[in-house]
């Protein structure tokens, strides 16, 4: 009720569709190839997709001749919809803080990316810090409230930065960001430093779970002992040894990319998602072996000095050797088209158009863990599907309607009519405003809090 | 100067309470908020406390008598949500999220200025430095019978104000105070704590310590809940059987936080009153939240009433921003905001759940009419206007049993005016605290003189 209530106020709140039609289009499945024909979406999820499909009575239907559709895009890095700051940048691990708590479901950015064909995003902590915040995976359900935009039972993770960022707040010398000598100079300033941070914290996790597995024992034993403090920071770190938590490691060169498998080695959890991970190419069997995806940009590079060495075949030379390629935005302008960045792995590479497309949907959602619900157009899928007017590897391409769970958020065609009418609604507002006369409030009033 | 003369002059001439201590006040209009409204009766007041109040009370023999015809009587106004009397403090506000601005913020608070404590403190590494942090703090420890700012709301007829420390993140414990010019702060308090003053705009920047962003204001709020469950585990533990156990260390934060009887949470955006009160559930406190510029929003309402949470809506409206460079035009959500923000009382009546105004810095009385009855215009009786002044208040802090309406055995906070208390040619004629009357200065300085301001006026 309450849901329907806050969906309810949202001019774009998305149309309720029990089954759905979408026929005559071609469907880029990702897993079962490209095909001519029609997707049928109850209560949904995907009923069926083929050539020719059982039409049922009393269905939607959208005419898609000439039109494509994809599964939703899936972004693995992105920042979008979250408020008060991306950054814990205090400490050098932040791991007690989560995105969870901060999600804000009315960022445009949101309705934004969802105009550019993705329907979920991994929310990630930024990278200020060597170990960051909790991370979520949120769908983009634009006019639904926080708790509903996330993707339900999709693993959390955490955000680890290597290098140039969590490394600045304790640069003694200077340069962008830097600390400079000042009393806020952060450890670490080095390389190694970071790596230090990071042991050090599993080495206290570590120390902090074996509490509370003795602690555990003796209650299993019957017996009635305190139990041991409980630590946020700590808490979601033993959540990664336990493996369930993924970690997602924003990092650039190859020798920290190695450094940080054989931390995770030592003791004993996996990297998840390697994040921006330039010089992958560099050490892409070892990354392989690993078992840990990557997430890397098309041909955004030498930015920085740890960004120097980076090529636009990084995604291709990767998916080559074995490793689960995604490309990701990190930015929420970069998010809108991300399908145009799918389409340079086939310039940078030589990828097919299918391999291409999984690296912006069904590759992240390898990573994600939530392949089993999103990421290609097979029966028993969530029904996120994206109707694009053209191919959609390419930049003329323009989304025209967006569906999450068989429902439908974006349309184009909607959005394009509706604007008139909104800007009316504004100016009529604005001159009321105007008008009224200036009435002071308050003195010099100032505010606290 | 001369200005400042003439001001100071009235403040001393109006500060003169009347010693009488038994007061008749016959042939009156009395709004008693927890009952019928009586057109024409008597109240007697008799060493601080109302007597008596009804249509046939008799006036005592000694009573010092008031001709009341044509007057009404109301119970005093309380401010839910002030700090009014604390030292050095500026007026309540609800700075929402703050942190370093989030996307699709539309209010960006002024981190508020450290306290000395604060700031001599080194810089904090984490939730176990207890970073802006003063919850043991007692505002009735603090107030200054003295403020020039009593003698300013009092002339609106605010005689009660919850006041509280709002300084860090856990700011301390507010206290309920009747607003006397006494010699001293202790006659002063009416009941204590009242709650604890939580505020989000923690963050003071990249480079400081824990915390700088509303996600870590967030989990250190939730660690020092945690943290006070497993404190009081231990202290109990060690009560119990102290032998060869390790002595709890005793910690001033946690001993705060157990003391507070509620906890007031910053919600102006419909997106932080789900947020609040999903956090108030999950640390398993009673909650106030305050704020409550989007609680018109379709849904704001029941939130609250599922959760049942009482909102204090604050009186400083969302204004059109004047003198901006033209190109800013406001979003769709501010100017919506700005148009709607005063029809939230009237949704939150009709929904059923409990709010109060609070003043959130308007000192001056007829800022705080104009902003009372900006509420009745979008909608809201005037019935339901006062008793958001009065009996709701004192509803929500648990202390209707002496304040809140003009009932025999409360405390004698009264105010008596010549006409509608919301109208624009209303004044008050009279203000009655702890039985004691004031009489209202003539004309009231604009600009909350006295005040100590920071940050800007006017809206955000």
């Amino acid at each position: 009720m309450r849901k329907f209530l806050l969906a309810s106020l949202v001019a774009l709140a998305p149309v309720c569709a029990q089954t759905l039609v979408i026929r005559n289009a071609t469907i880029m499945t990702v897993t079962k190839g490209t095909i001519q024909g029609s997707i049928v979406v109850k209560d949904g999820k995907i009923a069926d997709v083929g050539e020719k499909v059982m039409e049922p009575q009393g269905a939607t239907v959208i005419d898609a001749a000439n039109q494509y559709v994809i599964p939703g895009i899936i972004d693995c890095h992105s920042h979008i919809a979250v408020d008060g700051g991306v950054n814990e940048g205090s400490v050098s691990v932040s791991s007690m803080v989560n995105i969870k708590d901060v999600i804000n479901p009315e960022d445009i950015a949101i309705y934004r990316a969802l105009a550019g064909g993705v329907t979920t995003a991994n929310i990630l902590h930024g990278s200020a810090n060597s170990i960051g915040g909790q991370t979520i995976v949120l769908k983009m359900r634009w006019g639904k409230d926080a708790q509903s935009m996330i993707f339900e039972g999709a693993k959390p993770g955490i955000k680890f930065a290597l290098g140039e960022n969590p490394k600045r707040a304790g640069n003694p010398v200077g340069g962008r960001g830097a600390a400079g000598a000042t009393v806020q100079a952060r450890y670490p300033a080095t390389r190694m430093g970071v790596e230090d941070t990071i042991r050090e914290a599993f080495n206290e996790a570590k120390a902090y779970k074996a509490e509370w597995d003795g602690y555990n024992a003796r209650v299993a034993r019957g017996e009635h002992p305190i139990p041991p403090r409980k630590d946020l920071k700590l808490e979601a770190l033993k959540e990664v040894l336990e493996g369930n938590r993924y970690v997602h490691a924003h990092c650039y060169r190859a020798d920290e990319i190695l450094m940080l498998m054989r931390i995770a080695d030592d003791y004993g959890f996996k990297i998840r998602t390697l994040q921006h991970v330039l010089e992958g190419y560099k050490v892409a069997n070892e990354i392989a072996a690993h078992g840990a995806g990557a997430s890397t940009f098309s041909d955004w590079w030498s930015y920085k000095v740890e960004a120097f060495d980076a090529i636009p075949y990084n995604a291709a030379l990767m998916t080559k050797k074995g490793i689960v390629v995604s490309l990701n935005s990190d930015d929420a302008e970069l998010m809108r088209h991300l399908n145009s960045e799918a389409g340079k792995a086939m310039k940078y590479g030589g990828m097919s158009e299918t391999e291409a497309l999984a690296m912006v949907t069904l590759n992240p959602a390898k990573q994600l863990g939530i392949d089993n619900r999103v990421g290609s157009i097979e029966v028993g899928k969530d029904a996120d599907l994206v109707i694009y007017d053209k191919f959609p590897l390419n930049d003329f391409a323009k989304v025209q309607k967006v569906f999450i769970d068989g429902h439908k958020y974006f349309d184009r065609d909607d959005e394009v009519s509706s604007r008139p009418a909104k800007e009316a609604e504004k100016q009529k507002l604005i001159e009321k405003e105007k008008q009224a006369q200036p009435r002071p409030q308050g003195g010099r009033g100032g505010r606290i809090g | 100067m001369k200005k400042l003369a003439v001001a100071w002059f009235l403040c001393c001439a109006c500060a003169l309470a009347d010693a009488s201590s038994v007061v008749a006040i016959r042939n009156a209009k009395i709004v008693t908020v927890s009952g019928p409204v009586i057109n024409k009766g008597t109240v007697v007041v008799r060493n601080g406390l109302i007597e008596a109040a009804g249509e046939n009370v008799p006036v005592p023999a000694d009573a010092w008598v008031v001709e009341g015809e044509g007057l009404t009587v109301y119970p005093g106004l309380i401010d839910a949500l002030s700090t009014v009397g604390m030292p050095g403090a500026a007026p309540a506000a609800a700075g929402a999220t703050g942190g370093r601005g989030g996307r699709g913020q539309t209010t960006i608070t002024t981190p508020a200025a450290p306290t000395t404590a604060a700031a001599a403190a080194p810089r904090a590494m984490g939730p176990e430095d207890r970073p802006q942090t003063t919850s043991w703090e007692i505002a009735a420890d603090q107030i200054s019978p003295s403020d020039p700012r009593i003698e300013t709301v009092r002339g609106g007829g605010i005689t009660t104000a919850v006041t509280f420390p709002t300084r860090g993140i856990f700011a301390g414990q507010g206290s309920v105070i009747d607003l006397i010019s006494g010699e001293k702060a202790g006659e002063m308090v009416v009941a204590s704590p009242a709650g604890q003053y939580i505020s989000m705009s923690g963050g003071r920047g990249f480079g400081g310590g824990f915390p700088t962003s509303l996600m870590g204001v967030i989990a250190y709020i939730r660690q020092v809940y945690l943290d006070a469950d497993h404190y009081k585990l231990v202290k109990e533990a060690y009560a119990r059987d102290p032998r060869g156990m390790q002595r709890p260390e005793y910690d001033r934060a946690l001993e705060g936080v157990m003391a507070s009887p509620r906890i007031l949470l910053p919600a102006n955006r419909l997106v932080e009153i789900d947020r609040m009160l999903r956090f108030a559930a999950e640390l398993k406190q009673p909650a106030i939240l305050y704020g409550g510029r989007e609680a018109y929003r379709g849904g704001a309402a029941d939130l609250l009433k599922k959760y049942n949470v009482p909102l204090l809506v604050s009186l400083r409206w969302p204004e059109f921003p004047r003198d901006e460079d033209p190109d800013n035009e406001p979003s769709m959500r501010t100017l919506e905001a700005i148009d709607k923000a005063p029809s939230a009382p009237v949704a939150l009546q009709k929904a059923g759940v409990k709010f109060a105004f609070y003043s959130d810095g308007i000192d001056t009385p007829r800022d705080l009419q104009r902003a009372v009855k900006k509420a009745i215009d979008a909608g809201l009786s005037r019935e339901d206007a006062i008793r958001a002044m009065t009996l709701s208040p004192a509803q929500i802090y648990g202390i209707d049993n002496r304040v809140g309406s003009v009932e025999a055995g409360k405390i004698a906070n009264l105010i008596v005016t010549r006409g509608d208390l919301f109208d624009d040619r209303t004044r008050v004629e009279m203000v009655f605290v702890d039985g004691k009357q004031y009489k209202p200065a003539e004309a009231a300085p604009a600009g909350g003189r006295g005040m100590v301001t920071e940050g800007p006026g006017g809206n955000q």
